[in-house]
């Protein structure tokens, strides 16, 4: 019990100071989680849009892959994205190992699966209700696709939050791929997981509970944007 | 910019060669071993508004699916005869049970049906305004609309439709989730939409719709079709035993 007590004692510490290092590792770790999400909507709303709506063969076996890539461990991606990105690997020369640029690349191909999945029920559902109206309007493929995201924004919000989740909360892939190195690219996880093997439980904790606010405070700020355009646009 | 504006006028006003008659020649229908129409043959001509009569279960929605393209035939032909049939594709609509709006504004959800056919941005404001005048709905167009009822909503799918100023218009059952007000408006717009020189084919199963809208009564039972025939004549005597019963109350299934 002593040791929560501590690590809350250390968290509203922290926080109270505004200790410039912890700003440092939380916005760090913002940038990177929410870059790696902006890509892997990019990549995983239109990709899940057109794995619903369009009929291709091998497309029920893409959609079983890329279910089961939603459960990709982090450290494979991880070593998989330091191997292409090492000095003697096939981007080697882009120089990207132990940036946040490669931290950024690991978790967008950790999370973009999980946003293409998800849009990929979401859109397939609404497909299967409205496909006969555009039909009998004249819409197909790419139009019917836009419409259908547009029809779904609120939802897809969803499936980029799940995204969001996994990848602020993500140790092993921005680990190996960052390298942890102070003030360049300690980000939260990876600094929890320094503290503990220090033996610094409770500034390990405190992270932990700071971690855990700013991802609900995240998920709260998302809810609530989405809650008030939802009513003004009635659905 | 020009040259769709003058193409649209020139719709509005004569849409051009008719694509009708639309021509069935034993059309089937058959999903998982069972037979859901069987040999169905008809000629759909322009003028008469048309009521696909019959019980739940007849196949008067496949049929009118049938006829707009959205199911292919397991057998049989079905082919739009007119001298415009190579148009056939544009110059038809279907309004379903459920009304299927877009989650946006009542003028954005028929501007979205006239911006698939490419017509220029002013005259699809203008179209849009005019197809909600002619529904009722002008007050209601930049509400959302999924907040309208239920009544509102089908008057909006029928604005859409009636927007797209088709030659034929099919609809599925429309009033069939309505109550007797909001089915009374729809029967309006519908009798409106006709008025102005379109082809009507709807399916119900409510006789008392029918003897409001129908002109001609395509009779459906049991995936086959027994009669074909003007209105009067068909409520005055019907040749079949199983309409005979159909309008007795006595045929549900």
């Amino acid at each position: 019990m002593g040791e929560m007590t501590q690590a809350v004692a250390s968290a509203v510490d922290l926080v109270a100071r505004a200790d410039p290092a912890l700003i440092e590792i939380v916005r760090l770790s913002l940038q990177v989680s929410v870059s790696a999400v902006i890509v892997a909507a990019l990549i995983g709303i239109p990709a899940g849009a057109a794995l619903a709506v369009f009929r291709f063969r091998g497309r029920q076996g893409l959609v079983v892959t890329v279910n089961a890539l939603m459960g990709l461990p982090p450290v494979v991606v991880g070593l998989c994205v330091y191997l292409l990105l090492s000095r003697s690997g096939p981007l080697g020369d882009w120089g990207l190992l132990f940036t946040a640029q490669a931290m950024i690349i690991a978790q967008t191909i950790l999370i973009a699966p999980i946003v293409t999945a998800l849009t990929r029920g979401v859109i397939e559902d609404l497909w299967v209700e409205l496909s006969e109206q555009l039909r009998s309007l004249g819409v197909g493929g790419a139009r019917a696709m836009l419409t259908l995201i547009r029809e779904a924004r609120y939802r897809l919000l969803t499936a980029v939050l799940a995204g969001f989740g996994r990848a602020i909360a993500e140790v092993g892939a921005v680990l190996i791929v960052g390298g942890n190195i102070a003030h360049h690219t300690r980000v939260m996880t990876t600094a929890i997981a320094l503290e503990t093997s220090k033996g610094e439980l409770a500034l390990a904790l405190g992270l932990g509970i700071i971690l855990i606010v700013v991802s609900l405070v995240v998920n709260a700020l998302v809810y609530l944007t989405g809650g008030i355009a939802r009513r003004y646009a009635g659905a | 910019m020009a040259l769709p504006a003058i193409e649209w006028q020139r719709q509005m006003s004569a849409r051009g060669p008719s694509i009708q008659p639309l021509v069935l020649r034993d059309v089937c229908l058959n999903a998982g071993g069972r037979v859901l129409l069987d040999r169905i043959s008809l000629t759909l001509t322009a003028g008469a508004r048309t009521v696909v009569l019959g019980p739940n279960g007849a196949g008067k929605s496949l049929l009118l699916r049938i006829c707009h393209g959205l199911i292919p035939p397991s057998s049989g032909t079905v082919e739009w005869m007119g001298p415009g049939a190579s148009e056939a594709r544009a110059r038809q609509a279907m309004v379903f049970q459920r009304p299927m709006l877009l989650r946006r504004s009542v003028i954005a959800n028929v501007d979205y049906a006239l911006a698939v056919r490419r017509l220029p941005r002013a005259l699809r404001t203008s179209r849009a305004r005019e197809a909600l005048e002619m529904t009722g709905l002008a007050p209601l167009a930049e509400r959302p609309a999924g907040v309208l009822s239920g009544g509102e909503q089908q008057r909006v799918a029928l604005a859409r439709a009636w927007a797209l100023n088709p030659e034929v218009l099919f609809l599925d059952e429309p009033t069939a989730n309505l109550d007797p007000a909001a089915t009374r408006a729809v029967e309006e717009a519908i009798a409106g939409i006709a008025r102005a020189g379109t082809k009507i084919v709807m399916t119900t199963h409510d006789l008392g719709q029918a003897r409001r809208l129908a002109e001609e009564i395509v009779f459906l039972h049991n995936g086959r079709l027994l009669e074909q025939r003007s209105a009067a004549d068909f409520f005055a005597g019907p040749e079949n035993e199983a309409a005979r019963a159909f309008l007795r109350g006595e045929l549900l299934w």
